[in-house]
């Protein structure tokens, strides 16, 4: 009955997203930018006669951006409100069961971390960092100024 | 307990919908036998099952009025005012009842004894409608005719997937079309193809609603508001049988509701003022519907006093609205459309009916929100129409794709007013303080640069792009620059992710046939980002040439090559537009070049004695209002002024005369003299022209006479005496005596080299036939 988490990298960085929250595991190819819209947003993308709104995790956690211009990239798709994100990542790793709620962490995160953070979850391999998906898709520190 | 509950909500909340118009009608005819039999079975129905329910309220409430009226019904007791309001009176509480119920509240606490007494004989009038809850009330009624109930999610999402699955079969077609496929495959494409677009246009229907659910309320809430202000209004409602998509009916049902308040409150007025300036003692109040194309259009027009649109200007000075400058140079449309401006209200003293301070201006916004506008017309005491327009639906747009540099982009084809080439002969591109401005046919448009909107690369030059003139919903226009122009769409529009649409510039996404995505403009956001000021543009425009058009001597002209390579001015007034034609469309016929543009045959000037070559040309059409004729040039220079001392020709001709216009030499065309030469001859003859058509052929009768006749014919058969001009027969039939003699073939194809028959629905054919023929006399 444990949460089900979806571990993923994020800027080198192991964390782990609700797999309740994620629809699917996509590679993206095309990407058509979105001019004008908050940098954390890296395009639109089709899946499945889906308009995807590509969301930049890096960016969106100010830190830095990610190279959308090799091709291929990995993503995990939310839904929220209705529309439909992609959201990039280094890689998709793994499905693990979280073996505890997620508690607190009262070390000093990064700035972009701390306002996406839900806390740590233990995990078989370890404590990993829960991302709130909602958050990322919120945009880092250039979406609020922008 | 719940769900039955729940039934006898929605069974009361459809009876009331539909009693709406009814109570009215019954209060003006009180013996009408079967507006009385619905009332009745209404109060009946909720009656029998309160006490199911157990709300003895509402038991006792309709138990009343169902007693009154079943002496009513049975002749006891003659229906008098008294009598129909306090029955009104009831049917409102029981209304708010039923609304408390539906909401889970408790059941609101009262006395309801005032208004069983009043239904007693002989009571005084003391139950007051509610007029405002029964509106509310009535507002959040939204259930469908009485069929079967379905939820509006399930509907939402029914539609929602069917737009996924055009999607998903455009992507299909997009990738049988890359791969090699076999015949039988196609063709079960095909027919799944067909299907899904049945579909679609099926399930497009199941959201559209009668408009009717939306004008059902109004007689009741006009005959509320009149009696309120002591007014009598007739309200006359046409078109609710127009289908329009369910969530635009919830849209407009506020600006709609605004409009008739403020015509019965602002416009009808008392029954002693309509005396006393000739009008019938009821105001007349119209509400129509009809489709017009992908529109709806409803017009809500009233005879009442109408709109002062010199005293709107006078409030709008006051309260700083414009300057008095602008407002001096406001045309009468231009004076009345102040109306929409935020902060304007001609009424003397708030009332409660309207003139709360929301005004038009919010109807304005909230039509505008749905891609609508909203016009007015009026004449001081004679009436005032609104009119408002909306688009059908919301989810399928025809649109224009763009593009700049690789990237595509859609535009909704609603707001596109024109497209012309930014090198195109009627339009100049300049630079104010780094501001574009656009000259299009002498009109000043501020022009925008898409590329330097979204912050992209163009590899195009400022010249060769295409200019989009836009008119976003009550805005002025504007001119958008693209690098390329592609096609024309009909486009699946799903609203954009909150990130995206927070830009302002998105009006939503959609996929394009190839698969990928595609945004879709916000005309208005363009704009807004873009810095153009939409709303005082119009107003400055026509200042701006004011001045220019009435200073002394100014002639705008067009200045443009000749065919023979000449420097020629034309007076812009009298051209009506550029058009392109393949060289094949000019003939000689009947002794003149004549250029056929479209469906019609111009006479054609400037290119008389003088060699066509290449396979286009181009030509004027100037119009004198009445006659049109073209006039072939080779390319336009420039827009220009006469501002120099004309030197005339000492002959009439073709020149009237030379000027310096740019500091050079120009002849000035005379298109007096043209239109003189031209169409002179060619209108229409003192005698009118006979022509003979077989009698017994009624293709020739039904199809070709009235076509015969527009050419300007008198049409006779085969018996009459008359001599005929011209006969029209079929190939290889026999023609009597006549001046000239068409003959028709069914086949497309000429027989023969020799064959010299018209196809018998070649109209352009046939009319320049009749045209030469008729010259021929």
């Amino acid at each position: 009955m444990n949460e089900l988490l979806l571990v993923v990298t994020i800027a080198g960085e192991r964390v782990a997203l609700p797999a309740a929250a994620v629809e699917s595991v996509v590679e993206l190819d095309t990407l058509i930018p979105v001019p004008r819209a908050a940098p954390h947003v890296a395009g639109l993308s089709a899946l499945r006669s889906r308009v995807l709104t590509v969301i930049d995790c890096r960016r969106s956690l100010d830190l830095g951006v990610t190279d959308c211009s090799d091709g291929i990239r990995e993503a995990a798709v939310v839904e929220l409100d209705g529309h439909h994100y992609a959201l990039i990542v280094d890689q998709v790793e793994d499905v693990l069961e979280a073996q505890s709620a997620p508690a607190p962490l009262r070390a000093a995160m990064g700035a972009g971390w701390e306002r996406a953070s839900l806390g740590m979850v233990e995990t078989e391999t370890g404590p990993l960092l829960l991302v709130d998906v909602a958050a990322i898709l919120a945009g880092g520190a250039e979406a609020k100024a922008a | 307990m719940d769900d039955l509950i729940a039934d006898f909500v929605a069974e009361c909340r459809d009876m009331l919908e539909a009693l709406g118009g009814e109570i009215v009608a019954w209060e003006a005819q009180p013996d009408d036998r079967a507006r009385l039999d619905n009332i009745f079975r209404f109060v009946h129905t909720v009656k029998g099952n309160c006490g199911f329910f157990d709300f003895p309220r509402l038991e006792a409430l309709s138990h009343a009025a169902e007693d009154a009226l079943a002496d009513v019904r049975a002749g006891r007791r003659q229906p008098d005012a008294a009598l129909v309001s306090a029955v009104l009176a009831i049917i409102d509480r029981i209304a708010e009842m039923i609304a408390a119920i539906e909401a889970g509240e408790e059941m609101p606490a009262g006395d309801d004894s005032a208004l069983i007494d009043a239904l007693a004989p002989g009571a005084e009038g003391h139950a007051t409608p509610l007029a405002a809850t029964v509106a509310d009330g009535q507002g959040k009624a939204t259930s469908a005719p009485r069929t079967i109930r379905l939820s509006v999610e399930l509907l939402d999402r029914v539609m929602s997937t069917v737009s996924d699955m055009v999607l998903a079969r455009n992507e299909l077609a997009r990738r049988l079309r890359e791969s090699e496929t076999e015949v039988i495959v196609d063709g079960a494409f095909e027919r799944l193809s067909a299907i899904i677009a049945e579909m679609r246009d099926a399930i497009t229907r199941t959201r559209m609603q009668r408009i009717e659910n939306l004008f059902v309320a109004l007689p009741r809430m006009v005959r509320d508001l009149s009696g309120e202000l002591g007014k009598q209004v007739l309200v006359d409602i046409e078109g609710g049988d127009v289908e329009l998509d369910r969530e635009m009916i919830e849209m407009i049902r506020d600006p709609l509701t605004h409009i008739i308040r403020n015509a019965v409150d602002h416009g009808i007025e008392l029954p002693a003022e309509r005396l006393k300036a000739g009008k019938r003692e009821i105001g007349l109040l119209c509400v129509s519907a009809r489709q017009s194309g992908n529109q709806i259009l409803i017009d809500i027009q009233d005879d009442g006093r109408g709109i002062d649109g010199k005293k709107l200007v006078e409030k709008a000075i006051a309260n700083g609205v414009i300057d008095k400058a602008a407002a001096a140079q406001l045309s009468p449309r231009e004076q009345l459309a102040l109306i929409f401006e935020a902060g304007l209200s001609t009424a003397k003293a708030v009332t409660a009916i309207s003139g709360r301070g929301v005004g038009m201006d919010v109807v304005r916004s909230n039509v505008e929100r749905i891609g609508g506008i909203v016009e007015v017309d009026s004449r001081p005491g004679e009436g005032t129409r609104m009119t408002l327009r909306v688009p059908l639906t919301l989810t399928i747009i025809p649109a224009l794709t763009v593009s700049i540099g690789n990237q595509h982009f859609a535009i909704p084809r609603s707001a596109i007013e024109e497209i012309v080439r930014a090198n195109g002969e009627s339009v100049t591109l300049e630079r104010l303080g780094g501001a574009g401005v656009a000259t299009i046919r002498g009109r000043r448009v501020p022009e925008v640069s898409l590329a330097e909107i979204l912050g992209l690369e163009s590899h195009v030059g400022d010249a060769d792009r295409r200019l989009i003139v836009l008119r976003p919903a009550g805005g002025d226009v504007y001119a958008l620059s693209v690098d390329r122009i592609h096609d024309h769409e009909e486009l699946v529009v799903k609203p954009a992710a909150p990130a995206v649409m927070a830009t302002g510039l998105y009006a939503g996404t959609t996929l394009a046939d190839d698969g990928s995505p595609i945004l879709l403009f916000d005309p208005a956001g363009l704009a807004e980002v873009g810095g153009v000021k939409l709303e005082i543009q119009e107003r400055a425009a026509r200042i701006a040439e004011g001045p220019a058009n009435s200073g002394p001597r100014v002639v705008p002209v067009l200045l443009f090559h000749g065919l023979d390579g000449a420097r020629r001015a034309l007076r812009l007034a009298v051209v009506d537009r550029i058009e392109e034609v393949p060289l094949s469309a000019v003939r000689t016929t009947a002794g003149q070049l004549r250029v056929q543009v479209g469906d019609a045959i111009l006479p054609l000037a400037g290119a008389d004695g003088i060699e066509l070559s290449g396979d286009k040309l181009r030509v004027f059409r100037l119009s004198d209002g009445v006659h049109e004729i073209g006039y072939a040039f080779r390319e336009v220079v420039d827009f220009a002024t006469i501002d120099n001392d004309v030197i005339h020709a000492e002959r009439p001709g073709e020149v009237s005369g030379v000027s310096l216009i740019n500091g050079e030499p120009a002849e000035l065309i005379d298109a007096h003299w043209l239109f003189a030469n031209h169409v002179g001859s060619s209108a229409q003859p003192a005698q009118p022209l006979v022509c003979r058509l077989p009698a017994d052929d009624p293709w020739m009768q039904n199809m070709l006479r009235p076509i015969v006749e527009a050419a300007g014919y008198v049409v006779v058969g085969e018996d009459s005496e008359t001599p005929a001009d011209l006969v029209i027969a079929s190939q290889g039939d026999a023609v009597g005596e006549a001046a000239s003699a068409i003959f028709l073939r069914s086949e497309p194809e000429p027989a023969g080299k020799k064959d010299e028959s018209i196809y018998r629905y070649d109209r352009a054919g046939l009319l320049m036939a009749l045209k030469s023929a008729g010259r021929g006399k």
